[in-house]
């Protein structure tokens, strides 16, 4: 049996249209079979909420009296973007108050207007003979505004890698709070009720497409900003009427030690025309996989841990290295499905129709990495080549000796095979003089646990272990944890010197 | 109950809990206690029906408590059912009922604090 958009649209609007969630769907082929679930149902309704930081809103203040062209444009001491025509201005979610910090910004400043809320408006110009005025404050709410569209350029992605951390400090992130030696799991995304996962080869998501957001009415403008459906990461771009929204589905949030944020309710109506529809919005947690991988390796490409299934990130817990590990959602399944729910009763009630992409969103693409023309510079290139070394072994009397030569002030602590195995300073020596009957050898008195660098490793990192762990010098050493060097505050000092030729 | 205990240690290192234990005979349990040299802070759980003996007992001993009624405070408003707090948690305070909505079992709380820095909507705080 074929069907068409058309059919669909006309049963929506007899008011006879069949509209499921995605939810349901597994259980309604179970039961009625694919071609018996082909024939019931005309619409799939899917939904996500969640964080989503590529969010923001386009703002039209209209003129003043006497006109302004807004150059630099605050609202609630937040900076939007006003680098457009005269009264426009971009307002991003993640943009932070100047005043409140992480605690409001253009997350914040787009709920309280979707929220009935105003906001104060300043704008400074430096006044042209057409725009004369220099500045200007005000205070607006919604209807205030000639257009407020929300415009995100990144939502609504397909899934996302799970977070854990195996380091041996908290960790603050956009994944939330990782807390230490993979102490939980944190994830993100709908799963079952992904609009993207229930049409993996965008037959029906693409340009034009009608679809509930923030509350109110959206539509697909086509792929989002690092669309990468070639690994199972496609993104969407958005766009809808900020002032049909409601703060029922726009909700600022600040991720401690991160930023603000912007959560977002984005539902997509799938109509069912074929077979192949059908076994697609089918698709059940257990077949969505993702990666969890490790937040505590500043890299680009973090290692992966291991990879699990939304159904097994749902269950709550997760195995990690033989240990039961608990996971947190960061985005909400109980409001995915409110979207899900309220979307497929606006369509049941014939209140919304569909409609097929104007234009298709690709398929096979795959987002690169920055393209970076120089690297930054790496540990090698100004540690000092020289460690001064002593072996455990060693009186104490012997590193104090050596360390009020003035050469160095940490001596690193070797083994019989030369390898690193401690670090003694002038403050674990006054320990010792403090405790002379317990410490005799250096062995007795050294740190045993060593922060340490590697030679290519991007100096900024080594910076922020050295600022993090509050010391003074990191051990540079290879694969062998032979020391190659030493990286201290004066081979930082190096780097300015160098910015300067 | 939940108490919480403050002791100067002015006045020597004398094992205020320990002895109280001992003299009331009723098991207290230490739940977080914060000690430095001059000042220690105790959440300690009773019995409700222990809990004027106890606290009878600390005050003649020189420490000063305080009743907790509440302690992690939810503002479901502000909740979105996210369930951040809920791994960060070291005393499964945080769980999802059968409808993904948010529950939380104040009793088991320490009053720890990592919920309140986890938490992306400002929806709980402490009560202190």
């Amino acid at each position: 049996m074929e069907r068409t958009i058309d059919l669909v649209n006309e049963r929506i609007r007899d008011g006879n249209a069949v509209v499921v969630t995605a939810e349901r769907m597994p259980e309604l082929v179970a039961e009625l079979g694919e071609e018996g679930a082909l024939a019931e149902v005309d619409v799939v309704t899917t939904g996500t909420f969640g964080a989503m930081c590529s969010s923001g809103v386009f703002l039209n203040f209209g003129h003043a009296d006497p006109p302004i062209r807004m150059e630099r444009v605050w609202l609630n001491d937040v900076e939007a973007y006003a680098g457009i025509a005269a009264v426009d201005a971009y307002l991003g979610a993640t943009q932070q108050s100047e005043t409140r910090r992480d605690q409001y910004g253009g997350a914040h400043v787009i709920e309280d207007l979707v929220s009935g809320n105003s906001v104060e408006v300043r704008a400074h110009s430096r006044g042209t003979d057409c725009y004369p005025r220099r500045t200007v404050r005000t205070e607006v709410s919604l209807p205030d505004l000639n257009q407020a569209v929300m415009v995100n350029p990144r939502n609504a992605y397909q899934r996302y890698n799970a977070a854990v951390n195996t380091s041996d400090r908290v960790l603050h992130t956009y994944m939330g709070m990782l807390l230490p030696n993979h102490g939980n799991v944190t994830y993100s995304g709908a799963g079952v009720l992904n609009p993207i996962s229930n049409d993996p080869t965008f037959r029906y998501i693409g340009a034009g497409v009608p679809i509930f957001l923030g509350g109110g009415e959206g539509i697909v403008i086509g792929e989002g900003t690092q669309h990468s459906p070639a690994g199972g990461f496609g993104t969407l771009m958005v766009s809808g009427d900020l002032k049909g929204m409601s703060a029922e589905y726009l909700r600022a949030a600040t991720m401690h030690g991160y930023g603000v944020t912007l959560y977002v309710g984005i539902g997509v109506p799938i109509p069912v025309l074929d077979i192949e529809t059908v076994r697609a919005t089918a698709v059940t947690d257990a077949a969505i996989e993702v990666d969890v991988v490790d937040y505590s390796v500043p890299e680009r490409s973090r290692p992966t841990v291991r990879r699990v299934s939304y159904a097994e990130l749902r269950s709550g817990r997760i195995e990690i290295e033989g240990e039961e590990v608990t996971t947190s959602p960061l985005s909400s399944f109980r409001r995915a499905r409110q979207v899900a729910e309220e979307l497929a009763e606006r369509i049941a009630s014939g209140r919304m129709t569909l409609a097929l992409p104007t234009r298709r969103i690709d398929t096979t693409r795959s987002a690169r990495p920055m393209r970076e023309i120089a690297q930054g510079p790496r540990v090698r290139e100004v540690m000092d080549r020289q460690a001064f070394s002593i072996k455990g072994d060693a009186p104490v009397t012997d590193a104090a000796r050596s360390l009020l030569k003035g050469e160095t002030n940490h001596l690193v602590v070797l083994d019989a095979e030369g390898r690193l195995t401690g670090i003694v300073t002038t403050y674990d020596l006054s320990k010792a003089v403090l405790q002379p009957e317990r410490a005799r050898l250096v062995a007795d008195v050294m740190a045993r646990r060593v922060i340490t660098t590697v030679p290519d490793e991007p100096v900024d990192i080594a910076a922020q272990k050295l600022r993090r762990n509050n010391i003074s010098a990191l051990p540079v050493v290879d694969a062998d944890r032979h020391v190659v060097g030493m990286l201290t505050a004066t081979s930082l000092s190096r780097l300015i010197g160098r910015g300067r030729e | 109950m939940k108490l919480i205990v403050t002791f100067s240690r002015k006045r020597g290192r004398e094992p205020v809990i320990a002895q109280v234990v001992r003299d009331t005979g009723v098991l207290i349990n230490v739940e977080r206690a914060q000690i430095d040299s001059h000042e220690g802070e105790a959440l300690i759980e009773v019995p409700d029906e222990a809990c004027q003996l106890v606290r009878e007992r600390m005050e003649a001993l020189g420490a000063t408590t305080r009743r907790l009624d509440r302690t992690i405070l939810f503002d479901r408003n502000e909740c979105v059912d996210c369930g951040a707090c809920i791994s960060i948690c070291p005393q499964e305070v945080f769980s999802f009922d059968e409808a993904w909505r948010l529950t939380v079992d104040e009793s088991r709380c320490v009053l720890c604090g990592k919920c309140v820095l986890a938490c992306p909507h400002h929806a709980l705080s402490l009560q202190l």
